[in-house]
Formats: structure tokens, C-alpha cells, sequence
């Protein structure tokens, strides 16, 4: 009996350990919000999935209720065994950097957040140039010279959209005017869609007739108001075009996706740094999403006049103003 | 003047929009805290009947269809709260948010397990909303000044769901206050040992106003997930139970006043949302911060200064236990 157990023991210590130093244990911490807010932490998820296909390796995953739940799962990431591990979103930030110290030899990646560890790798997008090309396409496309922003809870990340799509849109039209409203202070301003609902409302009537939100699954809302009242939207993080096909003007996609597929086999081949990762236009990190549901809302003449804001960004001759660098939107 | 006063009118229309499952929530714990019986989970009740309605609309196709769905598990959440506080005599509090914590956590569970998605049910479309109607007239009407714009923006145009809750509440105003069923009903939650010994069971009249509690608290859930939204989302009530019981102590357990209160807080919420990046004449741009705490700031002065004391039903909260 003794014996069986002993070697119960050994089967269960080599199914949950890496028989070789290669092997990889990828884990994945997901945001408030939840897999399938149909943004950021979809895209996060999609990443992870792509992943799992194409090595047939499982993940770890975790999704957070509450804030103390973060430090945890991550620790319990660690102890089974995962030795790269993904925190995904800016409230991760002070959990990695507590856990990151406790498992100096586990290595984590930090979506949208910068924490300095030698173990810890944060990887930031450049949301401001991706939102400036969709603030392009928001002015071009609004028939009032009014358009509108919707923000999830009120963090400088957020702002950093919300400045990036005002700039865009003077870019392509002057005098455009841009509304811009939050949802809340809390993270539960991520997942109201009814009060989503009643801004976009809001600024329709106050005669705006594009709006573009960057508030996870509160954004669930903004697009059916929009749809509701024959406005055009424009999705954020994955590509939100499927939604409603018709009023979803286009989505400012922010490769989550890509960043935690790289980091995962990164990790796999060894090739995995830590430090400080910035995605961008030019690195494909972020962009703008044109595909069968939206094609029929873009012009040939937006089209082009996007790319080549995108050419001038990625050259420089462009330069958009970052509301992370000073906290204040100059430019 | 003109823009301003469609300002305001549009203000109003967003008021009404906001204020109509907080006024069916509201009713809902009057009924039952004026039979006797706190009921802190209106919360849990509308969050189940929105998942109701959502999935059942979804499923079916037919708003309608989730609207009964909503009611029917409602009032079965009312019944399950009155069997333990009622028949068996169980802590209403406990019992309340046990309510609230089992359909928190229920209805994404089994969103994940039919639909396959987590937390949320499949976007409404169609036949399967309760959308905006424009009533007739409004054509005909507009030209007038005042008003044509106020039909067209404060009356017309909202989805049956809220003009329905407007005809509902005076009725339940009315079965509290003018018939036989709502003197006994109010008798039972100040004084049951008196409704006892005039030979009326203080069980069934209390199983009566729980049933009416979780049929309005149904219909508020529906009009969360299939009128104002398309889908259910967890936790879309987002505290509305909570403060339609604040209303409720607000209105010192009366239907005017209640209607009062839920209509200060929907404004607040309403206003809250306009303000934001509103430049004001003289004053300038006002931060996001004040803003946001607005509503509370103004429940918190309005409690503190205006109200008064607010007493509740006398047996409210305590299970009735015959003398032997």
C-alpha cells in the first residue's frame, strides 16, 4: 500500500513539474472585467488560446473578483509550477511587484503596467497613436463636427486614449469638437454598460454622432446606443467590427493578443528579457481595424489619409502627445 | 434659451430612464417592509429577473416572454425569502443577502453553462428588446412651442416597460392604501399580534406582499437587461436594490415621497453624467471628481438636513411568533 502511494506521489510530482528546463508552465492572471468582456482581456485571452494551438502547451488562468484575489492567484500560479507568468492590466501592477520578490526564479510579464524587477518584464502600448488614427477617422467620418469619447474608470492610461483620439481628430479636421466623458472612479466602471449606455446618450445629444470608447465591457453599451440611435461607434482593444456591423465605425486594436503569445514563446525558447517593452504603430502593437463589417463605412479618401498618418507617425514627422509623460494632454 | 431648455429636457427624458427600476425596486421593498418583512435583497431579486429575462429573450426571441421569466423567478426568490423568514421564522437580513449573494454568483455561472459565455448572455436584438415607441401625435404636435418638444423628448419615445411602471405604481399606492388587502397589509407590519387575534393569519398576508415584491422587482430586472440594455452582465444592478432601499427609508415608507426620492437620485445620476466636460457660464469646466460625488454628496445632505426622522413599520424585521 505503501509502495503504491509513494508512487501515486512520483506520477502526480512529474505530471506537475518540467521534466526539462524547456518546458514551460504559462500562466495567465486575467483583469476585472473577465475573459470575455469582448475586449482587453479577450484579446489576452485569444493571445493565450493562439498559443495553446499552435504548441498544444495548457495555461494557467485566474480570473480576479476582487482585488485581493491578485496577489493570491498569482502565488498559487507559482507554487503549481508556472514559470512565466502574465499579469494583464495596469491594477496588476503592485501584485506582480510583491510576488515577482517572493519567486525571484519565476518570470512574469506586466501588460500595461511598468514595474522595475529583474524577473519582470512590462510591456506598454503606444494607445496614444493608435487613437489618434481612429480620432482621424472619427472626424472624417462625423457629419456634425462633434465626437465623442467614453472612458471606463479614470486612470491616466485611459486619458492617454482620450488625447490621442482628440488630437487625431483636429489632425484631420480643425475645429472638430470632442466630448469626452469617464464612467467612473471604481474599477467597477468596467463592467456598467448601462451607464455606458446613457453617456453615449449624452453626447448624441448634445449632438455628437461618432463616439469611440475605451471602457472594457462598459463599451458593450456605448455600441448599442449607438446602434439604437443610428450613430457610429468605434470599438477598442480587440477588433469589435462584429458587433454590430453597420454603426460600428471601426476598433482602435491594441495587440494584447500578440504581446502574450510573444511573451509565452519567449519563454518557451529562451529568447524571453526582462526590462521594458513598448509597442507601438511601427511595431504593429496597435492600429486600427478595417475588415468586411466596417468596410462600407470607409472611404478610399479615409483609408488613404490614415495611412499616411500612420507613415508619418512611425517616421516622426507626426508626433503624438502622450498624457502618460506629464499627465496633461499639450500638443 | 432654446438649446438650454432642450437641455433640460433631455435631462428629464434621462431622469425617467434611470429612475424607472429604481422606482419598481423601491415599491417592492415598501410593499414588503410594510407587511413586516425587510427585504434586503430587492438587489438579488432584480439581478435574477434580468438574467431571467436576458436569457429566456435570447433563447426565444420574445422581450415579452423574458419579462414572465423575469417575474416568475423573481417571485420564486420572494417565496424562498418568506419561507425562511416567514414560516420559519429565519433572520430577514441573513436570509436578504443570501439572496444577493446566490444570484450574484448564479446567474454568470449558468450564462457560462448554456451560452457558453462568461458572465454575460448573447446580445439582444430585435424582438427580443423592449425598445423605444413613438407615441402618436408627436408629429403632429412638434410645431407647438413648449409643448410640442417636451411631448416629443419627456413623454414620447421610451420603451413600454417605463410607461408601464408609471400605471403600475399608483396602483400598488392604491392596493396599500385604499382596500381591504393593504389596511390589513399595513396592520401586519405594525401591529400582527393585533391582525392575529382578529382572526387573520399574519403567514398568508406576509407570503401575499413577498409575492408582490418579487413581481415588481421581476419587471425591474427585465427593464435592466432587455429595455435600458441588450444582455444581461454580471452585476449590472451595480447597487440599484440597495439604493431603491435607501429611497424607500427616504421616503419614510411612502409611496409620494418614495417617488420623490427615486426620482432626486436618477436626476442626480443624470446630471452627474451631463455635467461631465460641461464648460459653466462663470464657473468653468468643473473637475470629473466633484462631479461623480455628486449624487452622494446630495443624498448625504438631503438625509442629514431635509429629512427628518423616518420611522420605520413597527414589526418590520421581526418574525411574528404567537403567544402561547
Amino acid at each position: 500500500m505503501r509502495k503504491l502511494f509513494a508512487g501515486l506521489v512520483v506520477v502526480a510530482w512529474a505530471a506537475a513539474t518540467p521534466a526539462t528546463a524547456a518546458d514551460v508552465v504559462p500562466g495567465l492572471l486575467f483583469d476585472m472585467g473577465g475573459k470575455f468582456d469582448k475586449s482587453f482581456n479577450e484579446a489576452a485571452y485569444q493571445g493565450a488560446e493562439a498559443f495553446k494551438k499552435k504548441t498544444g502547451i495548457e495555461y494557467l488562468e485566474f480570473e480576479p473578483t476582487n482585488e485581493a484575489q491578485r496577489e493570491q492567484a498569482l502565488r498559487r500560479m507559482a507554487r503549481r509550477g508556472a514559470n512565466i507568468i502574465v499579469g494583464v492590466g495596469f491594477s496588476q501592477t503592485s501584485a506582480i511587484e510583491t510576488v515577482a520578490k517572493e519567486y525571484p526564479d519565476v518570470k512574469f510579464t506586466l501588460i500595461d503596467g511598468v514595474t522595475e524587477a529583474p524577473n519582470v518584464q512590462s510591456v506598454v502600448f503606444k494607445e496614444h497613436e493608435g487613437s489618434f488614427l481612429v480620432g482621424m477617422l472619427a472626424a472624417m467620418a462625423s457629419k456634425t463636427g462633434k465626437v465623442g469619447f467614453v472612458g471606463g474608470m479614470d486612470i491616466p492610461l485611459i486619458r492617454k486614449f482620450a488625447c490621442g483620439y482628440e488630437q487625431g481628430a483636429k489632425h484631420a479636421k480643425d475645429g472638430t469638437e470632442v466630448l469626452v466623458n469617464m464612467t467612473g472612479n471604481t474599477p467597477s466602471a468596467w463592467n456598467d454598460p448601462t451607464k455606458g449606455g446613457e453617456l453615449a446618450r449624452s453626447q448624441f445629444d448634445r449632438g455628437a454622432d461618432v463616439v469611440f470608447a475605451a471602457a472594457g465591457a462598459t463599451g458593450v453599451g456605448v455600441y448599442q446606443a449607438a446602434k439604437d440611435g443610428g450613430k457610429l461607434a468605434i470599438g477598442v482593444d480587440s477588433n469589435q467590427n462584429h458587433l454590430h456591423p453597420g454603426t460600428m465605425l471601426s476598433s482602435m486594436v491594441k495587440r494584447v493578443d500578440v504581446a502574450i503569445e510573444e511573451a509565452f514563446t519567449d519563454a518557451m525558447n529562451g529568447e524571453w528579457k526582462s526590462g521594458l517593452k513598448v509597442l507601438g504603430l511601427a511595431e504593429d502593437g496597435v492600429g486600427w481595424a478595417l475588415d468586411d463589417n466596417n468596410r462600407a463605412l470607409v472611404s478610399a479618401e479615409m483609408e488613404s489619409a490614415l495611412g499616411a498618418a500612420r507613415k508619418a507617425i512611425v517616421a516622426g514627422d507626426i508626433e503624438v502627445a502622450d498624457y502618460s509623460a506629464g499627465n496633461s494632454c499639450d500638443y | 434659451m432654446g438649446e438650454t431648455f432642450l437641455l433640460i429636457l433631455l435631462l428629464i427624458d434621462a431622469t425617467v430612464r434611470v429612475a424607472t427600476p429604481l422606482l419598481l425596486a423601491a415599491f417592492a421593498g415598501m410593499v414588503a417592509e410594510r407587511s413586516g418583512v425587510v427585504d434586503i435583497g430587492l438587489e438579488g431579486k432584480m439581478l435574477a429577473g434580468a438574467f431571467a429575462a436576458a436569457a429566456v429573450a435570447a433563447v426565444a426571441n420574445s422581450a415579452w416572454l423574458g419579462l414572465g421569466a423575469a417575474i416568475v423567478v423573481s417571485m420564486s426568490f420572494a417565496l424562498l425569502h418568506a419561507y425562511a423568514c416567514v414560516t420559519h421564522n429565519g433572520n430577514q437580513v441573513v436570509s436578504g443577502m443570501a439572496i444577493n449573494i446566490l444570484v450574484a454568483g448564479l446567474g454568470p455561472t449558468l450564462a457560462v453553462a448554456w451560452f457558453g459565455l462568461n458572465g454575460i448572455t448573447p446580445a439582444l436584438e430585435g424582438a427580443g428588446r423592449f425598445i423605444g415607441l413613438n407615441l402618436p401625435m408627436s408629429e403632429w404636435l412638434a410645431p407647438i412651442p413648449l409643448i410640442g418638444p417636451v411631448y416629443a423628448e419627456v413623454v414620447s419615445g421610451h420603451n413600454i416597460l417605463v410607461y408601464l411602471t408609471i400605471a403600475i405604481l399608483p396602483l400598488v399606492a392604491l392596493l396599500i392604501y385604499r382596500t381591504r388587502f393593504g389596511l390589513r397589509l399595513r396592520a401586519v407590519g405594525e401591529n400582527p399580534h393585533a391582525v392575529d387575534t382578529a382572526g387573520i393569519s399574519v403567514a398568508a398576508l406576509r407570503y401575499r406582499a413577498m409575492l408582490l415584491c418579487g413581481f415588481l422587482c421581476g419587471i425591474a430586472g427585465a427593464y435592466l437587461s432587455t429595455a435600458h440594455a441588450a444582455g444581461f452582465v454580471r452585476d449590472m444592478t451595480a447597487g440599484k436594490g440597495y439604493l431603491a432601499l435607501a429611497a424607500m427609508i427616504f421616503g419614510k415608507w411612502k409611496p409620494v415621497p418614495t417617488v420623490a426620492a427615486c426620482l432626486l437620485f436618477a436626476f442626480a445620476d443624470a446630471l452627474q453624467i451631463r455635467l461631465q466636460g460641461v464648460v459653466l457660464p462663470g464657473i468653468g469646466e468643473i473637475p470629473v471628481q466633484v462631479i461623480q460625488a455628486l449624487p452622494y454628496a446630495l443624498t448625504v445632505i438631503l438625509l442629514a438636513g431635509f429629512v427628518g426622522r423616518a420611522v420605520a413599520p413597527k414589526a418590520s424585521g421581526i418574525p411574528y411568533v404567537k403567544d402561547k
